[in-house]
């Protein structure tokens, strides 16, 4: 038997996966967003298994709005790495510097 | 049972639908030349929606269940939220038209973040908490990006994606945790499912929350981003950030606080007088190095964070009550600065540079007077209005107990006073040979500088009751 604090001991990973991806990663945009998605699966894990485990739906109901919400995420990011890839050539990570304190 | 929760929602839909609308209409014409026009009609429904939520009967209706709630608190906050968001529409449209920025995308994302603003502070449940959030925050990232073709523009869109979406992560991982550990994602049951002994899991879920309201409010140590995205944005949305957008956060904190863990004060309340102390510190200190004016407002919005979290810190209806009128106070001075700042330019291009405004007041004694007062006001020094929202907080604070919280917030005002008086000085007593700025204003940026400044001194006589609708707005939160 697979309990809950299996489930959560994945997405707790996944989550922390994501948040080190965010700021250790020195190459480029592309994987932080790509670590941005790993965080809100890591939740909709989180979700499920809760909504699972107590029998109640609304976990689940959630995971569909997170889900939703993920790809208009995306969407914008990408739309906004485009006009700055346009605007500076490269999408270093390194290289988004032009202002700095 | 659907038509009552369709009225009560109602100003949300109709701003949605406008906003729809207006898309559609901007498509199908030609395209920039209706810009102006969906300007103006844009900040036209902003107030007119302001005006009707001002206007409508009191009391407390919930809808959908509980997951939106329509109460004097959340009143209070979209009346500002939507006044403030109309102001800076007004005043932006001089200085967008010039710089070829007028298109008409921009004022239906200020529309659409609105309502995202509007789903915050009426919050009942975590997922219209998240809806309302994200729809706010992506209207604002693109609009942070507005100007594409600049490259301090997308980079600074870029930055507030990335780091505006960590925050949405953290918030979602903190609602998952107390969605599992209260059982409920409604507010008013996750308040009532820990009665007398708190689950170490819905704790760690409280903390993650705080956390992501943090990153929005831009509260010290997540404050990172907030240089960065002021001095990049244009002016105007610069300005836009500054203001409509925080009252929606803070009042969205409060919300959460209070409706969701007011079983847990002892455990928040630390939380938020620590991020309070850092920000008030961190702000004032930061901006003393600064030379350009747009990241130096966004250190001062920092420390004003700080203030109105010290009035949330306190964790009674009073530290509510202070809150608003802080924010309300801040929202103001904010819009009259800056109206001020949207004219600064030489040659027809923005200038930034503090040092840009010596001997100002040579040139433009009146404005010069207007813009006196408001920097007297955001440092707080009697007997503007800025005064009496910290005076506010500060009372709030000692009245719960925490007199070092006010008392570090007293020297942090001193402190930032600093930078505040440096550019009176610099208006009055600069030397400087040649003219630095063109003498150009926009009539609306002039008005609303005019108008903010007067409302710092005649606001004393008696806050424009201002202060008696917080009162009643704290009271509908705080039970």
């Amino acid at each position: 038997m697979i309990g809950i604090e299996n489930y959560l001991a994945v997405g707790a990973a996944l989550f922390v996966i994501g948040i080190f991806g965010i700021f250790l990663n020195r190459k480029n945009v592309i994987i932080i967003l790509m670590s941005i998605e790993l965080m809100l699966l890591a939740v909709n894990i989180n979700l499920v298994a809760f909504s699972a485990f107590s029998g109640d739906l609304v976990g689940q109901v959630f995971t569909i709005f997170v889900l939703t919400v993920a790809a208009a995420e995306a969407a914008i990011g990408l739309a906004i790495l485009v006009v700055f890839f346009r605007n500076r050539g490269t999408i270093d990570v390194e290289d988004i510097n032009v202002m700095k304190g | 049972m659907l038509n009552t929760d369709i009225s009560i929602v109602l100003p949300e839909i109709v701003l949605a639908l406008f906003a729809m609308a207006a898309l559609l209409f901007g498509v199908y014409t030609k395209k920039d030349k209706v810009a102006g026009p969906i300007l103006w009609a844009t900040s036209a429904v902003l107030a007119a929606i302001g005006i009707w939520i001002a206007m409508s009967p009191a009391g407390t209706h919930t809808a959908f269940n509980g997951a939106f709630v329509d109460d004097s608190f959340a009143r209070f906050a979209k009346v500002t939220i939507l006044l403030s968001a109309a102001a800076v529409l007004l005043m932006s449209a001089d200085f967008m038209y010039r710089r070829g920025l007028l298109r008409f995308e921009y004022p239906i994302l200020v529309a659409l973040s609105a309502v995202g603003m509007m789903m915050m502070v009426s919050a009942g449940d975590l997922m219209a908490l998240y809806m309302g959030l994200e729809l706010q925050s992506l209207a604002l990232y693109v609009v942070a990006a507005l100007n594409r073709d600049s490259l301090k523009s997308t980079e600074a869109g870029l930055k507030y994606f990335v780091l505006g979406a960590l925050s949405s992560g953290i918030l979602l991982y903190g609602a998952s945790l107390v969605y599992g550990f209260a059982g409920s994602t409604v507010f008013s049951d996750i308040i009532v499912s820990a009665e007398g002994h708190i689950p170490l899991g819905l704790l760690f879920g409280l903390t993650f929350v705080i956390m992501g309201l943090a990153f929005k409010v831009s509260a010290v140590p997540f404050h990172m981003w907030a240089p960065d995205v002021y001095e990049g944005s244009p002016t105007p949305v610069t300005a836009f950030f500054a203001t409509a957008p925080k009252m929606a956060a803070m009042g969205l904190f409060a919300r959460v606080v209070h409706d969701a863990f007011g079983m847990a004060v002892a455990d928040w309340s630390q939380i938020i007088a620590l991020l309070a102390v850092a920000s008030m510190f961190v702000g004032s200190i930061a901006a003393i190095g600064q030379r350009n004016i747009k990241r130096l407002m966004a250190y001062s919005s920092i420390t004003h964070m700080g203030f109105a979290l010290m009035g949330l810190a306190a964790g009674t209806a009073l530290g509510v009550q202070a809150m608003l009128v802080y924010m309300v106070i801040y929202v103001t001075m904010n819009i009259g600065t800056f109206a001020f700042i949207m004219s600064m330019e030489k040659d027809g291009v923005p200038v930034t540079d503090i040092s840009a405004l010596k001997q100002y007041s040579k040139h433009e004694p009146l404005r010069a007077l207007a813009l006196l007062l408001l920097m007297f006001s955001l440092a707080g020094v009697p007997p503007l209005l800025g005064f009496f929202g910290k005076f506010y907080v500060l009372k709030a604070a000692v009245d719960a107990n925490m007199t070092w919280l006010a008392t570090a917030g007293a020297i942090a005002s001193v402190i930032g006073a600093f930078y505040y008086l440096r550019i009176v000085y610099y208006m009055y007593f600069g030397e400087n040979e040649e003219e630095t700025l063109d003498g150009t204003m926009a009539p609306t940026q002039w008005v609303f500088l005019m108008a903010s400044a007067a409302i710092m001194l005649l606001g004393l006589v008696n806050m424009f009751g201002v202060d008696g609708y917080a009162a009643m707005a704290a009271e509908a939160l705080v039970k």
